[in-house]
């Protein structure tokens, strides 16, 4: 995925095979105003969209007889605390009718609610709730947003980048109370992150330093 | 009718050798109708030579036991059947990552395990978090939850060497004293 600026960088529309422009020109009329391209690449298409819009929006991909998206084939968020907009959900798509996938990028801040695609995509239920469980963000009209993956009990969002590696928690059998305890985490030894790109700590600068404009284009 | 002693003197091969001692034997038993043994001797005979282990795959070193189970090596040959369920399991292999999750659930099928019972924890994952040491989500170690009493190593360990841990289990056994003198 480019981490591309809030324009996004368009591939000219004469170089893509014919599908996926048509697909583009298509999406962009069906669409109106309401997104923005992304990106797009030899099959693929990446819209910028409002979160007010989004069940409208996919709604609108998944009926429409041409482009036919009517698969949603993961949902899922990422985590990017630099921007004002912390969040952002991810949603693919799939139109096996026309052989292309599409994604639809949504900026959600924190403490804001996704309407739900429930409604729309029952694949959405366990999805929106593991988003819910590794991210923390609330999903308006769910049906049953529990967690999903997490220990019961559990407290904190993983997948958020605040969230420490090891956790607060860990558990432990005490004999006394003859039930398995969670108590806070105590290590005996503190996480070491070693890098094995550069076995000389001299050359550490260098290397970031060269990488830093490729890596965040790679990204 | 000779004593023979299997700590001191080698195994006897198959062979004419062997015969004869086996023939001795029958004829011992057809003779008076019973044999004498210890008692210690024997439950720890019967215990080693039928130890039952719980189906408990946690991850990828569940394939290696299943391995370890099948034709190839065999475990069969010890007398050991995966059973299906704890109440009629004396061995635990804990194969695989342990999570937070499951903590609580492999403690209950321990528990509802008949005494006597052993577990054998196979794998870094089980015998201290391994990859996953740091994981929010992970035991450290399968120890945290049930008392462990043979660690098998790798990463996943081969289905030899699961083997070779129930031997080592096995010869842990035979050391015990059934009987317990107070």
């Amino acid at each position: 995925m480019g981490e591309t600026d809030q324009n996004g960088t368009v591939v000219a529309e004469a170089e893509m095979p014919s599908a996926t422009a048509e697909m583009l020109s298509h999406v962009k009329r069906l669409l109106g105003g309401g997104v923005s391209v992304a990106y797009t690449s030899d099959t693929e298409i990446v819209l910028r969209a409002e979160l007010s819009e989004i069940v409208t929006l996919l709604g609108t991909l998944r009926d429409d007889a041409v482009a036919a998206f009517a698969q949603l084939t993961d949902l899922t968020a990422v985590d990017y605390p630099d921007r004002p907009c912390r969040f952002e959900m991810v949603y693919q798509m799939l139109s096996l009718k026309n052989n292309l996938r599409l994604r639809v990028l949504v900026p959600v801040g924190e403490g804001q609610s996704v309407p739900s695609v429930v409604g729309l995509f029952s694949n959405a239920n366990w999805a929106e709730r593991e988003v819910w469980d590794m991210f923390g963000i609330f999903f308006a009209g769910h049906p049953d947003l529990r967690r999903l993956l997490t220990d019961y009990g559990f407290e904190g969002h993983p997948l958020r980048k605040d969230f420490p590696l090891t956790g607060h928690v860990e558990v432990r059998y005490d004999d006394t109370l003859r039930r398995v305890v969670n108590e806070p985490v105590s290590l005996v030894q503190e996480f070491r992150d070693f890098d094995f790109l550069s076995p000389w700590e001299g050359m550490q600068g260098q290397i970031a330093a060269g990488n830093a404009g490729k890596q965040g284009k790679g990204e | 009718m000779g004593v023979i002693d299997p700590h001191s003197a080698p195994a006897i091969p198959p062979g004419p050798e062997q015969d004869v001692i086996l023939k001795a034997v029958g004829d011992e038993i057809t003779n008076r109708g019973f044999v004498i043994a210890k008692a210690d001797k024997l439950f720890n005979w019967a215990r080693s030579g039928s130890l039952w282990p719980m189906t408990f795959g946690l991850a990828c070193c569940a394939v290696e036991m299943i391995h370890s189970a099948s034709s190839r090596y065999d475990m069969d040959r010890y007398g050991m059947l995966f059973r299906p369920s704890p109440r009629q399991s004396d061995v635990m292999i804990v194969a695989g990552t342990l999570t937070n999750k499951m903590a609580p659930a492999l403690r209950r099928v321990y528990d509802q395990m008949p005494e006597p019972r052993w577990v054998l924890s196979m794998g870094s994952c089980a015998n201290g978090g391994g990859y996953y040491h740091y994981s929010y989500a992970v035991v450290r170690g399968c120890d945290r939850i049930v008392p462990v009493d043979v660690y098998v190593p790798g990463c996943p360990p081969t289905a030899e060497a699961l083997i070779y841990g129930l031997l080592q289990l096995q010869k842990k056994i035979r050391r015990t004293s059934t009987i317990a003198r107070t």
